[in-house]
């Protein structure tokens, strides 16, 4: 895809691209236990073939989300800040320097300027590249929390949830408002049926499809999502693309360890007996998505909810497609509990799931299970996975502690959980906002006041006012 | 190693794990367990109200012989009378023996039993003529097309002779998890739309249908089975190999050995699949030569029978219909129907390996 991106930009195309790219990679060695010299060798391979490129390029390693801020689980509606000038101007100094670039290639020396910029070296000048390893302490945390995990299916679902998160940050941070990912019409199919499969049927066309909108402000786009496997690797072939090969989690993995792998086995086997099947599945009408729990229409758009339209997964941030008032649902059919003579405790609907951690073997050990854990952490177990969509909570059900889970994540968790209703946010006095006009005069009060002193004005308030 | 007890008596021994949450329980609670959550399902999808005739759609297979069961046991709770409704497609050497096992559970429960066959609601046509009239084609999978067709017919017919409101059928989780692979690899975006919920409502004239275990997954229907004693007949269908649905069942089991609760997650996603309004099927009409529910002028079993008299058995099935004369007389025939480019292995329409209704 970037050496398409290459040739869309180049001089000679006939339709030229208009836009400034730059070049993302992830290096999540890490997560697959690779000793730091292999990764410093792929890294060299990767460095080469990003400095042929001459765009801005980006290394950074899979360790950094333990620094990210738990900013990046929110989405905003305004653009990223850190957007060089207007787009024109931003487009038009690229094209300079693709032209100097060129010059100075053809004459092999230094030319003088040809607009008002004169970059030396531009393929460094935004790139980002970490010279040594990650600190211990991080790669460290990352190995713990990916060795946690317990089947390779949760190990791919977190490692796929944890790059998304720092490449959006990636994004955030200079200024990019799209993000462009290489995924072929047979990858996205074996997708759609893998995220079928994981309980997904309401996000598939966010996860699949064109563009992808859930994070506000940076927008996912597949632009390869035409072209089959085949003609890739023909395409690289043909026009000697260079291309690195990593392991990955679930390389050397038996084909029935995951998932993942079932569904690429099976689609890729079916498709060598019936050759349609992949186009057949990618060419579903996916709609836009619904969103089962919108709330009430009176809510204004305040900052801090930006777009969403109803309580977002934590991880995956797609509207949450689980309704616990709703038991006859398969949602509910894991959640229920019958079996007990004396009626569970009324947490089953909160989401405290009697994890399948002792379905093998008779007499799995006591500890393992959830009841034996000390309350308070059973509590903020509990306060994380009622935040999360249906697909989320069964892979966070293979993560035995939540502890090993990095800090943003954890955090923003604490801090929605925290977070006053929707109702009385429109009465609370922000510091620096002003008042929505639909709170009138009687709410005002520190900040602090929540609770339901602040619920019961702005009822009575609300009440006088619409009345 | 002892068994360990059961975690809800605490009294007797475990005899079993339960597949979905590694629970030790024992035979007689896990029964319990299993009924209250059918009974469950019942009453929160208000799915058999007080008073209803209930038709139970019985092969003498496991599904529904532990649906005819629980459904006897929670009668008096639920306040609805039941009636085993069986129909005989007229396969040699398979669905006589399946009816002897039905006519004796009949007999154990003192159920009214009703048998329906093919060859006299249909005008002779039993699935082995139907099998020998599309031999020739080379196609022998679209046997089962016919049949799950056909038989949702004749359970139709059947639950209306002995006066029924409401229609069950056995249908479990693996079963559903199964149709949605299935619908999604023929990219059966129509069928897709349609299913996913716990049953049709009856729009148009049709009974309403719904699956009481349809969150039960197939394990446990199995071992409710064992535990309770009961007597079925297991084998497959004599055309069952051929079918579609065998790719989906052999992917759902290994599917199953990598994430235990994947029957329900399939489940749960086809409940909430989001599908572009352009695909939803349109609002369903009457057909015009037998009056039941159809999206089409003509209802799928009219259509299929209609190319069995004409000698064209594929005449209904395929997406392609556009050469289909539904109205004309037995004169020049239509052309060809042009049969999908782009799928020459499964056709659309086709249905399930386990001599089941059609999942709608």
């Amino acid at each position: 895809m970037v050496w398409q991106v290459l040739e869309g930009l180049s001089r000679d195309s006939a339709k030229r691209l208009r836009f400034v790219p730059g070049v993302v990679y992830v290096d999540e060695g890490a997560a697959c236990g690779r000793s730091w010299e292999d990764r410093a060798k792929t890294l060299t391979d990767v460095r080469q073939i990003l400095q042929t490129l001459g765009f801005p390029w980006h290394i950074v390693s899979l360790e950094e989300v333990f620094a990210l801020p738990p900013s990046v689980l929110r989405c905003s509606a305004q653009d990223p800040v850190g957007t060089v000038g207007t787009y024109k101007v931003a487009v038009d100094s690229f094209l300079q320097q693709q032209r100097t670039l060129a010059a100075e290639g053809l004459r092999g020396s230094p030319s003088s300027a040809q607009g008002e910029e004169q970059p030396s070296q531009p393929c460094t000048q935004d790139s980002e590249d970490p010279v040594g390893p990650p600190p211990a302490a991080q790669t460290e945390a990352l190995s713990q929390l990916f060795n946690s995990v317990k089947t390779l299916t949760a190990k791919e679902e977190l490692l796929q949830t944890l790059r998304t998160h720092l490449i959006l940050h990636v994004a955030r941070t200079h200024g990019y408002s799209k993000v462009m990912t290489g995924d072929s019409c047979t990858r996205l199919a074996i997708k759609l049926m893998t995220s079928l499969a994981l309980g997904r049927g309401a996000f598939l066309a966010w996860d699949t499809g064109f563009s992808d909108e859930r994070h506000g402000d940076v927008v996912v786009v597949r632009p390869m999502r035409e072209h089959t496997l085949k003609e890739v690797a023909f395409y690289n072939r043909l026009f000697a693309v260079p291309s690195v090969c990593t392991p990955a989690v679930d390389t050397k993995a038996s084909e029935k360890a995951s998932i993942h792998r079932l569904m690429e086995g099976f689609l890729l086997r079916l498709q060598a007996q019936f050759p349609s099947t992949v186009s057949t599945v990618y060419r579903l009408p996916l709609g836009p998505v619904s969103h089962p729990l919108r709330t009430s229409e009176k809510l204004v758009k305040a900052p801090r909810d930006g777009c969403a339209a109803g309580p977002r997964c934590l991880l995956c941030m797609c509207s949450l497609d689980v309704d616990s008032a709703d038991s006859a649902t398969a949602f509910g059919a894991q959640t229920q509990d019958f079996s007990q003579t004396p009626p569970p405790t009324p947490r089953a609907e909160a989401g405290a799931p009697a994890g399948p951690c002792c379905a093998a073997g008779l007499g799995g050990a006591p500890n393992c299970w959830q009841g034996t854990r000390p309350c308070g952490r059973e509590g903020s177990r509990a306060h994380v996975i009622e935040q999360l969509c249906y697909a989320c909570r069964v892979t966070m059900k293979d993560v035995p502690c939540l502890d090993p889970l990095p800090p943003y994540i954890l955090a923003e968790a604490q801090l929605r959980s925290q977070r006053p209703s929707a109702e009385i946010q429109e009465c609370l006095v922000e510091n620096s906002d002003d008042e929505a006009p639909a709170s009138g005069s009687g709410a005002r009060g520190p900040p602090e006041q929540e609770g339901k002193e602040a619920r019961a004005a702005c009822d009575r308030i609300n009440k006088n006012f619409f009345n | 190693m002892p068994a360990p007890q059961c975690s809800s008596c605490r009294a007797a021994r475990a005899a079993l794990r339960r597949p979905r949450s590694g629970q030790a329980l024992c035979g007689s609670c896990f029964c319990t367990a299993f009924e209250a959550e059918v009974l469950h399902t019942v009453l929160a999808g208000r799915l058999l109200p007080p008073g209803a005739v209930v038709a139970v759609g019985a092969s003498g297979g496991k599904d529904s012989t532990v649906l005819a069961h629980v459904l006897r046991e929670l009668a008096p709770q639920l306040g609805v009378s039941l009636r085993l409704v069986a129909v005989d497609e007229g396969i040699g050497g398979y669905r006589d023996a399946a009816l002897a096992a039905v006519r004796r559970q009949a007999a154990r429960w003192d159920l009214p039993l009703t048998v329906v066959a093919y060859a006299d609601l249909f005008g002779g046509w039993t699935m082995d003529a139907v099998a020998c009239s599309i031999a020739g084609t080379g196609r022998s999978r679209a046997c089962c097309t016919f049949c799950g067709v056909l038989r949702r017919r004749a359970l139709e017919e059947g639950a209306r002779l002995v006066g029924a409101t409401h229609i069950v059928t056995g249908h479990n989780a693996d079963d559903m998890a199964e149709t949605v692979l299935m619908n999604f690899l023929r990219g059966d975006a129509g069928r897709l739309a349609r299913g996913g919920g716990l049953g049709s409502r009856g729009e148009g004239g049709a009974l309403p249908r719904c699956r009481p275990l349809q969150l039960a997954s197939q394990k446990e229907v199995v071992l409710y089975a064992h535990f309770r004693r009961l007597d079925y007949f297991s084998e497959e269908c004599v055309y069952a190999p051929e079918a579609f649905r065998g790719h989906a069942r052999d992917l759902l089991k290994l599917l199953e050995a990598a994430r235990p609760s994947v029957a329900l997650d399939l489940v749960h996603s086809a409940e909430r699949l989001a599908l572009a309004p352009a695909a939803r099927p349109p609002p369903p009409g009457a057909c015009s030569r037998c009056g039941a529910l159809a999206s089409r002028s003509l209802c799928q079993a009219c259509a299929l029978l209609d190319g069995l008299q004409r000698g064209r058995p594929r005449l209904a099935i395929g997406k392609g219909r556009g050469g289909r004369d539904e109205e004309g007389p037995p004169g020049p025939l239509p052309p060809p129907p042009s049969d999908p480019v782009s799928a020459p292995g499964p056709a659309a329409g086709e249905c399930g390996a386990a001599c089941k209704e059609r999942c709608e």
